[in-house]
């Protein structure tokens, strides 16, 4: 019973991480029908940002919460700049070119930014500094959560509901979804869909800047071929979840945390990605379009 | 003055010329009808105007002011809406949200009295307004289409093939509201191939074919025309169109 609580715990932990950064998948595909293939370099790249600013960029003497707020502040703002200039250099100008060259354009993208952090933070894993965050841990029949843990699931729910709200419930969260469905007759209505893809390279990648910081704080440690591996993960449970579609990042995200955690906690670490990659090809022969996903069918 | 003046317009789709060389002039009140089978450039004229597609050549004037370059989102704020060929509804919103979004351009609190306009003319959407739009009927979705167009306040409603796959009750339920819509004030430049219906509504016609106006009328003299006849009001070559 602790054993199966304590992976419960974990893998709603690693799942809110991979839901954060699925949602960058899913909203640039809904939006674009583009796979965005630097988003995990760009998660990984706020991982570095927030790095820096914990491990002394402002001198000492700063109280570790407030740091790691500042740290979360500025590899927000700094990942969703990059988005926007991402989706401007590497996307924009083949908006109307061949499916593949997008394609192609994205890759270069997540290897330059993949080089970029090696040349910046060098080839090494850099470990995150201790002690900024109280290192309480609770114990809950037989199981134990760390303050680090209850703060990525209890910060990774605010978001997500607050991301499902507005893009449910305001105006330009609706001008979102109607430029995913048919951009131009979102056009029609007076909605300017260069800002709404703009808006989805902001969200996608701050919240993803969130996700990767996540990774650094939770296993204490980042380095440059990060991007790859998370952004797999995360890619695949938008997949789960059907791609394009925003509650299935989430449901994706969480469910693919739990089933990682249960593979190690029940069978092995080292097979964690088989069972990854066997519980993808499962979801995907019952239903090709993933959970939530509605059709796969191009637009006519 | 009219209202919306085109002169020359000009517009390639790849290689070929969808349009050669089209002008028309729409006044104030009006309602224009143009006439033209399959493939004569209709829907390529109506995108154009929009802002959707960009001419190679000519103008589009809107109320004095040239509006060839604008994009479309600019275009909606200058008070020309349109319902596209195929009502292009956004299915899995809801009937409320596809009106709301009709009024993306206008502030929020002055949608509410084209909201309860629409609903008024459509009661039918009032009923379903919580439904999936992509769950309607075809006629359903017409209505959402022309009322999200109306959202806008447009002074120039454009209207490519309302009548397109409805049953004739239906186009003539649509036709009415048309009426209705147009008695309000709002001036109308209508594209069919249901050419009886369009020319009995309109005060004037155009008749394009591949890409050029071959034929501008009153719309009663068109209507009387044997050539017109012939070729678009139940004629042997329209018998055949595709």
């Amino acid at each position: 019973m602790g054993t199966f609580i304590q992976q419960v715990i974990n893998g709603l932990t690693v799942g809110g991480i991979y839901a954060l950064i699925a949602l960058g998948y899913t909203m640039v595909y809904g939006v674009l029908r583009l796979i965005n293939f630097a988003h995990g370099d760009l998660c990984i790249l706020g991982a570095f940002v927030g790095l820096t600013m914990l491990s002394g960029a402002l001198g000492g003497g700063h109280p570790g919460p407030a740091l790691v707020l500042l740290a979360f502040v500025v590899a927000v703002i700094a990942i969703s700049v990059a988005g926007v200039a991402l989706e401007f250099v590497a996307y924009r100008p083949l908006r109307k070119a061949d499916r593949l060259a997008a394609v192609v354009s994205a890759l270069g993208a997540s290897m330059l930014i993949e080089n970029g952090i090696m040349l910046i933070w060098g080839p090494e894993v850099r470990v995150f500094p201790s002690g900024l965050l109280p290192a309480t841990t609770w114990h809950v029949a037989g199981a134990s959560i760390s303050f680090v843990e209850v703060m990525i699931i209890i910060v990774s729910v605010v978001l997500m509901a607050a991301l499902y709200g507005f893009v449910n419930h305001t105006r330009f969260g609706t001008a979102i979804r109607a430029a995913a469905i048919d951009q131009d007759a979102a056009r029609l209505m007076g909605i300017n869909v260069n800002r709404v893809i703009s808006s989805v390279f902001v969200i996608g990648p701050a919240l993803g800047a969130v996700g990767g910081l996540f990774i650094g704080l939770y296993y204490r440690e980042a380095y440059f071929t990060m991007g790859w591996t998370y952004g797999l993960n995360a890619f695949i449970a938008a997949i789960i979840g059907g791609i394009g579609n925003i509650p299935g990042a989430m449901l994706g995200g969480v469910l693919l945390g739990l089933f990682n955690a249960f593979a190690a906690g029940y069978v092995s670490s080292s097979w964690q990605n088989a069972i990854t990659f066997a519980l993808l090809i499962a979801i995907l022969l019952i239903r090709p379009s993933g959970l939530l996903g509605e059709r796969v069918a191009e637009k006519v | 003055m009219s209202l919306l003046e085109i002169a020359d317009l000009r517009v390639n789709y790849g290689e070929i010329e969808a349009l050669k060389g089209v002008s028309l002039a729409v006044a104030q009140g009006e309602i224009v009808a143009i006439l033209g089978a399959n493939g004569a450039g209709k829907t390529t004229l109506m995108r154009t105007i929009s802002g959707l597609l960009a001419p190679r050549g000519g103008t589009i004037r809107f109320d004095g002011a040239e509006i060839t370059k604008l994009g479309a989102d600019r275009i909606v704020q200058r008070g020309i809406a349109q319902s596209p060929e195929g009502r292009r509804v956004f299915g899995t919103l809801t009937v409320l949200e596809n009106l709301r979004l009709g009024g993306f351009t206008r502030p929020r609190g002055e949608i509410m009295g084209s909201l309860d306009f629409v609903l008024g003319l459509f009661p039918r959407l009032a009923e379903r307004r919580a439904q999936f739009a992509g769950t309607l009927s075809g006629g359903e979705q017409q209505m959402v289409a022309i009322g999200r167009a109306l959202m806008a306040k447009p002074r120039l409603l454009l209207l490519d093939e309302p009548s397109l796959g409805l049953a004739p009750i239906i186009v003539q339920a649509i036709f009415r509201s048309l009426r209705e819509i147009a008695r309000t004030g709002v001036t109308i430049l209508l594209v069919e191939q249901n050419a009886r219906m369009a020319l009995k509504l309109a005060d004037r016609g155009y008749v394009l074919e591949v890409g050029r106006i071959v034929l501008a009328d009153e719309a009663k003299r068109l209507l009387a025309s044997p050539d017109i006849q012939a070729a678009y009001l139940g004629g042997e070559s329209s018998a055949h169109r595709v």
